[in-house]
């Protein structure tokens, strides 16, 4: 069985039909050093477990954030984000 | 002649694990043996504890697709995996157990001009390595393997191909019960189920590992554990840029031999070879979503089935035996991270991908340089953690992602 992801828009949705662009991180809030932007950019935290990752419709174009359990394969919820303030 | 039917003992049982050695290694995969190895051949370290949490072998070392090569596009990547394979050649003798390694030659199909481009690029790369490697076109892909399709009739007809005789396929099984074999003559100990669940880090150096049979300190730990790598390094609070996903593969059933080449193709996703037992091995590429889940998919033997199928169309009849998959632990540009951390007394390797398996004795030769002296080799140099905060990164994202 392959995963099935439930897209807000479209509901559930198998992988070729998806992007998962991988686990949330935080954005620098100030001008970042080089070690700090590198951090941002390449690092990862990799959960074994439940993270919260973005994905992407590729049906409605449309972003949306979705936490799974890595080892399971679990989606336990999908949601749009808050728009920016 | 009574000796070929003797049953020969490859472990040895290593007792209770003491409560200290010069040197942990975390991980029986065939990086963690090697290295250990070359620790005692080269020089002379037997303190040694391997901590394996299954079985020596149970992951990446024994899920791989075998293939041992060395065309990659960086010169970094490029002269490091030559060394391993030269290092492939001369093991089976110098383990005394036979590998099976068979140097027939492998192809890295192009299916557009632009993948033409590319092969050329590494083929001039590996030529002035030294590297036996060249691109060649339709005619000689089909002269040299006759057995393959190069019709116009499919999605993605062939154009050339990038040509790598000394490309080769092993017993992966052997690689990792003849280093074990040789590891425990030196009188390193191998302990398999017993799992490592923290380190004693204390004033920025890591004394020792914390296990499911008790505390051990260590003058050195090293963390050889591919797909579990980000786990077990943020156990020592040491971050890795590391994402783990799944590869899959699956064997036919056996058939008369008709293939010895290694066909890939970047285009397709996938890679070929027939193995010894007249199966055919297909592997692809990784999931595209991070999961330590070692389940199986169905639209991966979909498209996999479908593209051998254009390549070979003779294997229509065939039926798959067995589908497996293994967790490769990504790094951002497809080169591996090896050696020092910014905690002392704390190595790592990892970051091995879908390419560990073919730079296995050569990655055992460094990392023991590097353990026994503290100075990281030249070979080395470029794949160390800290490229990753000072941007300097290795990619080889053209020749490792898919081209096995």
């Amino acid at each position: 069985m392959s995963l099935l992801v439930n897209c807000p828009n479209c509901g559930p949705r198998e992988i070729p039909e998806l992007r998962c662009a991988g686990e949330s991180t935080s954005r620098p809030k100030t001008t970042p050093t080089v070690r700090e932007l590198n951090t941002y950019v390449y690092f990862r935290r990799n959960e074994w477990g439940v993270q919260k990752e973005w994905w992407f419709c590729r049906s409605c174009e449309d972003w949306f954030l979705a936490e799974r359990d890595t080892y399971s394969n679990d989606v336990k919820r999908t949601w749009h984000p808050e728009p920016a303030a | 002649m009574k000796d070929i039917f003797r049953k020969q003992k490859i472990l040895k049982a290593p007792g209770r694990l003491k409560r200290h050695y010069d040197v942990v290694i975390v991980g029986g995969g065939s990086h963690g043996l090697a290295t250990a190895y070359y620790l005692a051949k080269h020089h002379g370290i037997t303190d040694v504890a391997i901590l394996e949490q299954s079985y020596i072998g149970s992951g990446g070392a024994g899920r791989n697709t075998t293939i041992i090569r060395s065309n990659y596009r960086t010169p970094e990547g490029a002269a490091f995996y030559k060394e391993s394979v030269a290092l492939y050649e001369r093991l089976s003798a110098e383990l005394d157990f036979n590998l099976m390694f068979s140097q027939h030659g492998h192809f890295t199909l192009a299916h557009s001009d632009r993948s033409l481009v590319v092969q050329n690029e590494r083929a001039e790369v590996n030529k002035l390595l030294g590297i036996n490697s060249r691109v060649i076109d339709r005619d000689e892909v089909k002269r040299l393997c006759p057995q393959i399709h190069v019709g116009d009739d499919v999605t993605w007809p062939i154009q050339g191909a990038l040509y790598h005789p000394p490309g080769g396929i092993i017993r992966h099984d052997a690689v990792v019960w003849g280093f074990a074999k040789q590891v425990c003559r030196s009188g390193i100990e191998i302990h398999q189920g017993i799992e490592v669940t923290g380190f004693d880090v204390r004033d920025g150096r890591c004394h020792g590992v914390r296990t499911t049979q008790g505390n051990v300190s260590a003058g050195v730990v090293l963390s050889a554990t591919a797909g579990w790598s980000s786990p077990v390094a943020k156990l020592a609070g040491v971050e890795l840029p590391i994402t783990t996903s799944i590869l899959q593969a699956f064997v036919t059933e056996p058939v008369k031999p008709f293939l010895d080449k290694i066909i890939v193709s970047a285009q397709m996703h996938i890679y070929v070879s027939q193995t010894d037992r007249g199966e055919f091995l297909i592997g692809a590429e990784v999931e595209p979503y991070p999961t330590y889940s070692n389940k199986g998919t169905f639209p991966f033997i979909e498209y996999s089935t479908r593209h051998v199928l254009e390549l070979f169309p003779q294997l229509h009849s065939t039926r798959i035996l067995r589908h497996w998959t293994g967790l490769c632990d990504m790094s951002p540009d497809y080169s591996p991270i090896m050696g020092l951390t910014e905690l002392d007394g704390f190595l790592v390797d990892c970051g091995w991908g879908t390419y560990g398996f073919k730079a296995a004795p050569i990655t055992g030769v460094t990392l023991a340089e590097l353990i026994a002296t503290g100075k990281t080799p030249a070979l080395i140099e470029p794949f160390k953690l800290e490229r990753f905060y000072t941007d300097t990164l290795v990619s080889e994202l053209a020749a490792a992602a898919v081209s096995h």
